[in-house]
Formats: C-alpha cells, sequence, structure tokens
C-alpha cells in the first residue's frame, strides 16, 4: 500500500491534506470502518484516501509516455484473487503491454481489446464476476465509448457486485465520468537509493485526487512500499540470516 | 518409394511399394546401394495409428464390435452381421470394395477364430478368403469337425503367423518346424517343455484353432451428448436458432448429467433445407453442465447464423467433454470464485476471441520478451480469427544487425507457437529461476528504437531521445547484461546491456544497447527503448 510522503496540497482550505484523511489508513476505511481512525501505516506514513467500499476510480496519466500510473494503480490493488486487466489494443502499442514478471505475482487474466467499446463491455462483465478481485481497464485517448453512461455503468456494477473497476487513462482529458474518484498521477524523482546513489530507489507518485466523492481533492507526494521492508522479503543488506535457537536442539535440551 | 523410420543405426525401411522390391526392415542405406533411385519418406507412424483408429470407427458398418490390430490390422467379430451383406463371402467383398473406394489395399480373411483369421489374412497366398464354416451343428460337434478343416487350412502357413514374439519364432525355424502344420505335428508334452509359459507356440496354436479363447476387446465408442430438434416448416426468421438453442439445451444438460459430463466445446448446428449446414461453436473454460451458462455462450454465435432459405432441423453436440461428478449447490447464495472466473472467461472468449484473453505464463528464458509467455485460458479453436492483426506489430522491430527476420519474438507471436503445444507446462507464477533484478511494469511489444547520447561508447548514457521527445537522464543503473540464445538465434545476434534509467521528471524507463562496440557483429551499437517503469 503506497505511503504519503509529502502534502503537496494545493487545493483551497488543503483540509484534505492536513487532516484526517492522510491519517486514515485505506485498510481500515474499506474494512473496519468502526474502528477509530488515526492509525499509521506500516513504515510510518500515511495513506492516501481510498473509498470504503470498491467503487470505480479513474486514473489520468501525466503522460502516455510516463509509467508512473500503472505503479499506483499497482500498489492499490487488493491481493489474493485474480485481477482482470484489460487493454485496449492502442494502449498496449503506445504504452506497453504489461509484463507480468515486473507485477509481483499477481495472478491476472489479461484481454487484449481491438477498441474501447470491447473494453468496456470485458469491464462490466468482469465486474458481474464476484471471484474477481478488481478489473482494470486501459483506454487511449478519449474514445467516443467512453462518455457518462459507460462510466455511470461502471460505477453502479462495481458498487453492486464489490468488485473495485479502475479505469486507466492514456492520453485522454478529463471529461464528464461517473467515477467517485478520480486522479491524476505522474511519475516524481523517485526515493534516495541506499545501495547506490546513482541509481533510482523506490518509485514516488505525484498523485492528485482532483474529483472525489466524500473526500476532498488533494495532492500528495506518494512512495510505493520498499521491496527491503517488506514481509518475506530479503533484505538485500543483511546478507547473513539473524541467529537464533533451532527447535531441535531446544527439545533436546528439554530432554536431556 | 519407401517409407523410412528413424532406427537405433540410421533410417530403416518401415514400408516399400512392390516396385521398389526392398523389404521392410531393411537400411536405407543397403537399399540405396542396391537402387540408388529410391524415393524415401519419413513414415508418419502416429499419422498411421490415427488413420487405423478413423478406419476402426468407420468399420463400424459391417459389425458393432471393431478392434484396432497392432499397427495394420482391424479386427471384427462378424458373428450374426455376415448375413446382412449376403453371407461371408460377400462381406469380403464388401469390405475389399469399400475399401478400395478410400484408395486403399485391403486383404480380408474371414474365419473362426481371430488368430486364424489373422494368419490367413497375412501369410495366405490367395488374396481375399472365407473360411467357410459348413453348415451349424451343436457347439462341440461342429468345434471338432470345424477344427480338422482349419487345422488342414493353416498347415502351410509359416510359423510366423502364430503371432509369437520374434525369438520363439526363431528357435522353431532353427528346430526345423517350418510350417504349422509341421508344428502341430509335434508332440504336446516336449514343446511345452522346451518353451516359457508365455510364448509358448502350442498356446498360440490352441487360440488359433479355437481350443482356447481370444476375446476380442473392442473400444466402446460412446456418442458424444446430442439433442436434436426438426422443425416441421422451415424457419426462415433468424431468431430461430436462438429459439431452438433455448428448447435443446436442457435436453443436452439432462444427458451430460446422466453421463457425469461436463462439456468443454459445444456446437450448434443448423440444418437447411437446401443440405447446407450452419455452425456456431463455443468452448470453455471449464467442464460445465449448467443450463443458463451454456445457452447464454453459444446466444450470440446462434443468433448470427444465416438462415438462408430456412432451417428444417438444429442439433446441439457437446463434441469434447470431460468428467465432471454432481456438485452439491451452496445453500447460500455465494458462488465459487474459480468457477465464476472460468465462467467469465468463457464469456470473454466468446465475444473477443480465444486468443484475446490470456494468463501469464513464465518461461525459461532471459531474454525479457520471451521470458513471459501468455497462454489462451480457454483451448484454442482453430475456427476462431486467431492472431490477427499481430503481424503489424511484429513489423515495427527492426534489428541493427542485418538480418532480416525479426531477431526476437514479439510475446504475442512467442503464444501463436507455443501456447497450443505446452499447454501442460508449468503453471503461471511458478518462475523457473526467478531473477532479483528489477523488471518493468510495461514492455512494449516490440523495442523502440531511441537515440542516446552518451558520454563514453560503453558508459552510461546521458540523455536520449523517444518518440520525438528528449528525456535528461537523471539517475542510471546498470548494465544488466543478456546474452542473446545462441540456441535459438544466428550467431550474429548480439548481446543487450540493459540500464534502468530515470529522467529528471521521475519518469524511469528500460532501455538497453545491442551489441558492444566492435564485437565483430555490425557497426555501432543501436540503443533501443524496451519497458516503462511504474
Amino acid at each position: 500500500m503506497s505511503r504519503v510522503v509529502a502534502d503537496l496540497s494545493l487545493v483551497a482550505g488543503g483540509r484534505a491534506a492536513n487532516g484526517s484523511f492522510g491519517e486514515r489508513s485505506a485498510e481500515q476505511c474499506a474494512r473496519a470502518p468502526n474502528e477509530q481512525p488515526g492509525a499509521q501505516a506500516r513504515g510510518g506514513g500515511s495513506l492516501l484516501p481510498a473509498p470504503a467500499k470498491p467503487t470505480l476510480s479513474e486514473v489520468f496519466a501525466a503522460s502516455a509516455r510516463d509509467g508512473g500510473a500503472t505503479g499506483f494503480l499497482l500498489d492499490r490493488l487488493p491481493r489474493g484473487k485474480p485481477l482482470l486487466w484489460v487493454q485496449e489494443r492502442m494502449a498496449i502499442i503506445e504504452a506497453g503491454r504489461i509484463y507480468p514478471p515486473g507485477l509481483d505475482r499477481i495472478d491476472l487474466i489479461h484481454v487484449e481489446a481491438r477498441d474501447a467499446r470491447d473494453a468496456l463491455w470485458a469491464m462490466e462483465e468482469g465486474l458481474r464476476c464476484s471471484g474477481l478481485g478488481a478489473v482494470i481497464g486501459e483506454l487511449w485517448g478519449d474514445p467516443a465509448a467512453l462518455d457518462f453512461t459507460a462510466t455511470r455503468r461502471l460505477a453502479v456494477a462495481a458498487e453492486r457486485n464489490g468488485v473495485a473497476a479502475w479505469l486507466v487513462r492514456l492520453g485522454g482529458a478529463a471529461n464528464l465520468s461517473g467515477a467517485r474518484m478520480r486522479w491524476r498521477v505522474a511519475s516524481a524523482a523517485s526515493r534516495p537509493n541506499g545501495l547506490n546513489s546513482k541509481a533510482s530507489g523506490v518509485a514516488a507518485w505525484d498523485a492528485e485526487l482532483f474529483r472525489a466523492r466524500g473526500f476532498a481533492p488533494g495532492r500528495w507526494l506518494a512512495t510505493g512500499d520498499d521491496p527491503a521492508s517488506r514481509e518475506g522479503a530479503q533484505d538485500p543488506v543483511d546478507l547473513v540470516a539473524a541467529a537464533r535457537d533451532r527447535a531441535v536442539a531446544a527439545a533436546g535440551g528439554g530432554r536431556g | 518409394m519407401a517409407l523410412v523410420i528413424e532406427a537405433a543405426h540410421g533410417q530403416i525401411i518401415h514400408a516399400a511399394t512392390d516396385a521398389a522390391q526392398v523389404r521392410s526392415g531393411t537400411r536405407l542405406t543397403d537399399a540405396r546401394a542396391l537402387d540408388p533411385g529410391l524415393v524415401a519418406v519419413t513414415a508418419d507412424l502416429a499419422g498411421d495409428a490415427a488413420l487405423a483408429r478413423r478406419l476402426a470407427r468407420w468399420a463400424g458398418r459391417w459389425s458393432p464390435l471393431v478392434e484396432v490390430d497392432g499397427t495394420d490390422g482391424l479386427r471384427l467379430d462378424v458373428t450374426g452381421c455376415a448375413h446382412l451383406f449376403g453371407g461371408e463371402a460377400g462381406l469380403c467383398r464388401d469390405v475389399e470394395r469399400r475399401f478400395a473406394g478410400l484408395g486403399l489395399s485391403v486383404k480380408v480373411a474371414v474365419a473362426e477364430t481371430a488368430g486364424a483369421a489373422w494368419a490367413l489374412a497375412r501369410f495366405s497366398p490367395s488374396p481375399s478368403q472365407v473360411f467357410d464354416l459348413g453348415p451349424s451343428l451343436s457347439p462341440e460337434g461342429r468345434g471338432a469337425k470345424n477344427g480338422e478343416r482349419l487345422s488342414a487350412m493353416l498347415a502351410p502357413l509359416p510359423v510366423a503367423a502364430l503371432r509369437l514374439p520374434p525369438g520363439p519364432t526363431r528357435t522353431l525355424e532353427r528346430l526345423g518346424l517350418k510350417t504349422i502344420g509341421e508344428l502341430a505335428g509335434v508332440p504336446r508334452r516336449s514343446l511345452a517343455r522346451r518353451f516359457r509359459e508365455v510364448d509358448n507356440p502350442l498356446d498360440a496354436l490352441d487360440r488359433m484353432l479355437g481350443r482356447k479363447p481370444e476375446p476380442l476387446t473392442a473400444a466402446p465408442f460412446e456418442p458424444p451428448p446430442r439433442t436434436l430438434l426438426r422443425l416441421v416448416e422451415p424457419a426462415l426468421e433468424p431468431s430461430a436458432a436462438g429459439q431452438a438453442l433455448e428448447l435443446l439445451v436442457p435436453g443436452l444438460v439432462e444427458q451430460l448429467e446422466a453421463r457425469q459430463l461436463g462439456a468443454r466445446r459445444l456446437a450448434l448446428s443448423g440444418f437447411r433445407v437446401d443440405g447446407s449446414v450452419g455452425q456456431a461453436s463455443v468452448a470453455t473454460a471449464l467442464p460445465s453442465r449448467e443450463r443458463k451458462h451454456l445457452a447464454r455462450l453459444l446466444a450470440d454465435k446462434a443468433a448470427a447464423l444465416d438462415p438462408g432459405f430456412g432451417f428444417d432441423g438444429f442439433a446441439l453436440e457437446a463434441s469434447w467433454c470431460e468428467p465432471l461428478g454432481a456438485a452439491q449447490d451452496s445453500l447460500v447464495e455465494e458462488p465459487s470464485g474459480t468457477r465464476e472466473v472460468a465462467r467469465l472467461v468463457d464469456r470473454l472468449s466468446v465475444k473477443l476471441g480465444t486468443a484475446k484473453v490470456r494468463r501469464p505464463e513464465a518461461r525459461a528464458s532471459h531474454v525479457p520478451e520471451r521470458a513471459s509467455g501468455w497462454r489462451a485460458v480457454v483451448a484454442e479453436d482453430k475456427s476462431s480469427p486467431a492472431f490477427a492483426g499481430e503481424g503489424d506489430r511484429r513489423r515495427r522491430w527492426r534489428g541493427s544487425s542485418g538480418d532480416q527476420e525479426p531477431l526476437h519474438h514479439a510475446a504475442p507471436f512467442d503464444v501463436a507457437c507455443g501456447g497450443a503445444q505446452d499447454r501442460h507446462g508449468p503453471p503461471p507464477h511458478e518462475i523457473v529461476g526467478r531473477i532479483n533484478a528489477p523488471r518493468p511494469q510495461r514492455l512494449l511489444d516490440s523495442p523502440e528504437a531511441i537515440a542516446v547520447i552518451y558520454a563514453t561508447p560503453e558508459g552510461l548514457p546521458r540523455r536520449f531521445v523517444w518518440r520525438r521527445a528528449v528525456h535528461d537522464i537523471a539517475r542510471v543503473e546498470g548494465p544488466e547484461r543478456i546474452s542473446p540464445e545462441w540456441w535459438r538465434k544466428r550467431g550474429t545476434a548480439r548481446l543487450r546491456d540493459y540500464y534502468r534509467v530515470e529522467d529528471i521528471s521521475g519518469r524511469r524507463y528500460w532501455i538497453f544497447r545491442e551489441g558492444v562496440h566492435g564485437d565483430g557483429r555490425g557497426g555501432v551499437p543501436a540503443w533501443y527503448l524496451h519497458g516503462l517503469f511504474g
């Protein structure tokens, strides 16, 4: 789950940033609404606003030549259930096909749609399937098929079946949409790399929530999970595992 | 002309035309020494076996019990069938005539025992024959009488006709027992002592003469579940096929339920009055016999069937089924996730084509575009226009090393050739020798050429131009060297040095330099952009 590094909120009042939203954990919003907000995410940072129930969110990539939106999206996808990733043909040509070795073992079903209409149809079919964790649709430009009705249909289907829907827009303009949360994401200079000062570190994104239902807009500098601190991942610095008692030795000592 | 197969010491003749005058089993080199003009073609043994199985199905026209006998024979139990074709002689003629119609030469023998028929068909000098059973007596009397006649008929045949393994056959020949008649003359006790139980020629002789049973084990053929609908009046309206589908599906599902099967491929055939047949078929990811699901899969394709001059009949057939046990429906409304997803995949595959709905598949390769392939979730259907439009994408990549053939297969192409074959390969996400180096989240189907400014030829890149925009590189890490797979590519393929770069606005890319200066495999190395980091 992505963490907020800095609040870049330029929105009038700046309520979004400083107050409750920055502090509220996305997991709490989504799963345990009765718990007290204010928990800190693992690693110390606060979390970005997230909808309480799965719904349709839209992510605008700042540019088609910027992969940042994908990283931002990947960080916010639920794990455990298969994902349906629909890519329109033009999106594949312009911004590349998603590459499973870089996706950290996501269970994935990939659909290559001929045009936006097929992509939207596939997304809506996916949203009707409760076995999926999330449905992602990548569209290129401003297709005619993607009007308010189409997005509204997606939002209703997502909310009815409890499957999160993410609409990734590459090179499109933010016109009328039924999406509940609309993000504009650009890559930001990555975090310093502790091992190699010349290399880029953990990815960071300049994420702007410019329209949301139930949340005030804001702008954040967010960063992904540090792979080194993730559970199960080996810290590249700690080459030797910490010493600990062996189970057999302990049992043997008890007996002897 | 001769068919050859690969053996331990080179090619040997599998079968040859009479004109070639070579025996099967001869080495091709020996045969060529005798006849340099011998045309040798590789034999297709699997194809032959498949043909034999198909012919066995077809031979069901003469008898319900048909068995493929070895690699080159069919065995039919014609008990009680021969009179339908005008007696056994008539049956023989019919078999010969119909096989000749297929362009196949055949030798037929009808005898009381399977072994005798086998021997007569292969070793009898006359073309085709019927061992006349004569007037029916009581089973014992008839057996005794016919046994004598049968032994007389088999006596001149060589001992190879006993269907023994080569070892005992050779032993018999060395003992001077060349024919079955000579063998039958030897006292039984001395033969029984000399051979092992399994390849005792006495056993074979007894089976051939009907003293021991040799049952025929025909593979039971079960027709696939199929329901029919005949219309009184030809249906001209396009919606007819959809309505017929709704009537046919329950019947098919009942059949599937009775046989504990689930349909993997369904075909709806509409028979038109002019004799033509329109067909719509779909495949499913998991075996299914659920009415709503099957009807929904076929509904769109059924509606698109052209009635032409009108349909006068419909057939719904589950041409590919898999066992599916009875499933207990959940009492609470909570459908199983796997099944739900399988159904979704079916629906998507039907509408978008099986080649468009895929799962990732890890492959044992370090070359990025080969390391991860895609595998169609639903089995490929040959009739679907798969991979249309893949060609234009592949054309964008031009290797710098001068060979016109694309140097690296783009991911979709790999699925085209690999997906159908290694469907039983490793399951997705079981990374073979997982690479710890970071990989981009997006990969261009074909690397795109970029212009790179670097400090030194082998040094780090400083700035690059991709799609007519300049990216100033702020941070760079690399190179990660990936060598070409020399066992797949030509020797002129160049290695790749991959760099992770980050431009001043934070966008991160995966670029590579193809080759190094002075590697003798082309001129100045070219740079390509291959992936985008998220």
